[in-house]
């Protein structure tokens, strides 16, 4: 047993570094997810018997690619009642396979651009995208994701299940977009990868503030992204998640209590994400291609460069919303151009253009919109209002922290 | 492989595209070998329900279902995949005044 397990080790280690890229190979080779997962696992199966006894392979992802393909391909034909003859001559055949055919790293490395842009196809319900994603791309088990998005368990089956149906029966193509729809298409990888990211960093419900590992899932999803796809709202999106995560620990208290950005202990920021961070937006931005993340990023990297929060550079995060707003206004932009243009020109400022927001009729369910509009009016010392807007902004949250946060502030306003 | 493509308007946009252009768009498709049938249907205040209910036939007046779009017409086109479907799809002329649906067709299995 002890001679065997620096193999099981390696076998283990492989799983973990190459089970996705296999994975990715196989589903082109065989044509189906379903058929691909079991393949891969008898694949991992018979690395388990065989290399104890032969030797690790030279390059063990191609031997996996041709282990899985061969026992797919075996149990296919049995399915389909071929008698023992045949067996005998396709073991043959699958010996002097050729994995010069498809295991060179080109199209080894597109076929994970493959299995990325078909869990993200449009088709697909942005639920299904995020579930197919996270089980196909990154690994988790249905459990995992089920677990991380308070979902039971057999509801998540489901739609990965309907979703792989729908691959297969609206034939939905494995394949990286051609190129005039690359620009659309990205854009639905790089939504599923923030929202995963978003659940994992402001999770919508539950007893703590973050998810951690969702976070850390969507990171990894961001980095295999720029490294197949060097494309610059790729980059802006990676720069966004760094830069937001390296506050993660300064958002929460030791009690688990959520911390306000300008309450935030700088020092525990993490350096290292913010230097990261910010030489992707450099490279984002050198490209002339500017898109929304990248801009997210670069307000993100204004707070990152302030020592304190009394020196922000306010003027500066005002003007990137402007050029935010003027690409893609939405009300939750407008609702953070607000803030910033109350922290540059006063409270009385900001709320001007809240309460305009409000008036129209937009971001009235919007708990954060009420947060922002309490908290400006508690600072002009209007405390009817902020009570007013405090009680609203609490009865539309739904998260644990968020909700003792505005029950504090409610209760320092009432004394 | 055959998918469906079921145009849905609303009802007061049923005439918004011009006849000439979906007969053109119908023209072009069929040139191109991915047609395999299409029409244009009356308004939905002409359509009749049939239905059989313990061996009686049973006849109602228009859809079962009050809403806003209808079903205008479609197109039997041939495609190689999804992607391809949807490029024929976003051609359709109605396309960009109501939507189209992208249905594949099952082959009954005798």
């Amino acid at each position: 047993m002890t001679a065997t397990d620096p193999v099981h080790e390696t076998v283990n280690a492989v799983y973990l570094s190459d089970s996705r890229r296999v994975l990715a190979t196989l589903i082109r080779l065989l044509g189906d997810f379903d058929v691909a997962e079991e393949a891969l696992h008898d694949a991992f199966r018979a690395a388990l018997e065989q290399w104890p006894r032969d030797g690790v392979p030279a390059n063990p992802r191609a031997w996996l690619v041709s282990a899985g393909r061969f026992k797919a391909i075996d149990s296919m034909r049995r399915r389909a009642r071929f008698d023992a003859l045949d067996d005998v001559g396709d073991k043959a055949d699958i010996a002097v396979d050729d994995p010069a055919a498809w295991a060179d790293e080109e199209s080894v490395e597109d076929d994970r651009l493959r299995l990325i842009f078909t869990c993200c196809h449009p088709a697909l319900s942005p639920d299904a995208q995020v579930a197919l994603t996270l089980r196909e791309v990154c690994g988790l088990t249905t459990e995992e994701i089920a677990q991380a998005f308070l979902t039971p368990a057999p509801t998540l089956a489901q739609r990965i299940v309907r979703a792989k149906a729908k691959i297969r029966v609206a034939r939905i193509p494995y394949q990286v977009p051609t190129h005039a729809d690359l620009p659309e298409r990205l854009e639905t990888v790089l939504r599923v990868i923030y929202l995963v990211f978003n659940e994992g960093y402001t999770a919508s419900s539950g007893a703590s503030v973050t998810r951690h590992d969702l976070s850390a899932e969507a990171i990894r999803l961001g980095r295999l992204l720029v490294e197949l796809l060097p494309e610059p709202e790729a980059q802006g999106l990676l720069a966004l998640m760094l830069l937001h995560e390296s506050r993660r620990t300064a958002r929460t208290s030791m009690s688990g209590e959520l911390v306000r950005l300008d309450d935030q202990d700088r020092s525990l920021w993490d350096r290292g994400q913010i230097a990261e961070g910010t030489r992707i937006i450099e490279r984002a931005l050198s490209s002339g291609r500017v898109g929304p993340y990248t801009i997210q990023a670069a307000i993100a990297a204004v707070h990152a460069e302030a020592p304190t929060a009394a020196e922000t550079d306010w003027a500066e995060i005002v003007g990137l919303y402007d050029v935010l707003s003027r690409g893609d206004s939405s009300p939750v932009i407008e609702l953070n151009r607000a803030v910033a243009v109350a922290m540059r020109d006063g409270p009385e400022a900001g709320l001007h253009l809240i309460d305009a927001i409000l008036e129209r009729g937009d971001l009235l369910d919007y708990r954060l919109a009420h947060a922002a509009r309490a908290d400006l009016c508690r600072r002009l010392g209007r405390t009817a209002d902020a009570l007013a807007s405090y009680k609203r902004a609490l009865a539309l949250t739904r998260q644990e922290p968020e909700r003792r946060f505005l029950e504090r502030r409610l209760a320092e306003l009432d004394a | 492989m055959k998918y469906l493509c079921l145009v849905y308007l609303e009802e007061q946009r049923l005439h918004a595209v011009p006849d000439s252009e979906c007969v053109a768009c119908g023209v072009g498709l069929r040139t191109s070998g991915l047609l395999i049938a299409a029409e244009a249907l009356q308004p939905v205040d002409t359509a009749t329900t049939v239905r059989v209910r313990n061996g009686r036939v049973s006849i109602t007046d228009g859809p079962f279902a009050e809403t806003k779009e209808q079903l205008a017409g479609f197109y039997l086109i041939e495609a190689r995949d999804l992607n391809d479907a949807i490029q024929v799809a976003s051609k359709i002329p109605p396309a960009r005044e109501g939507s189209v649906e992208v249905r594949p067709v099952r082959e009954l299995t005798p």
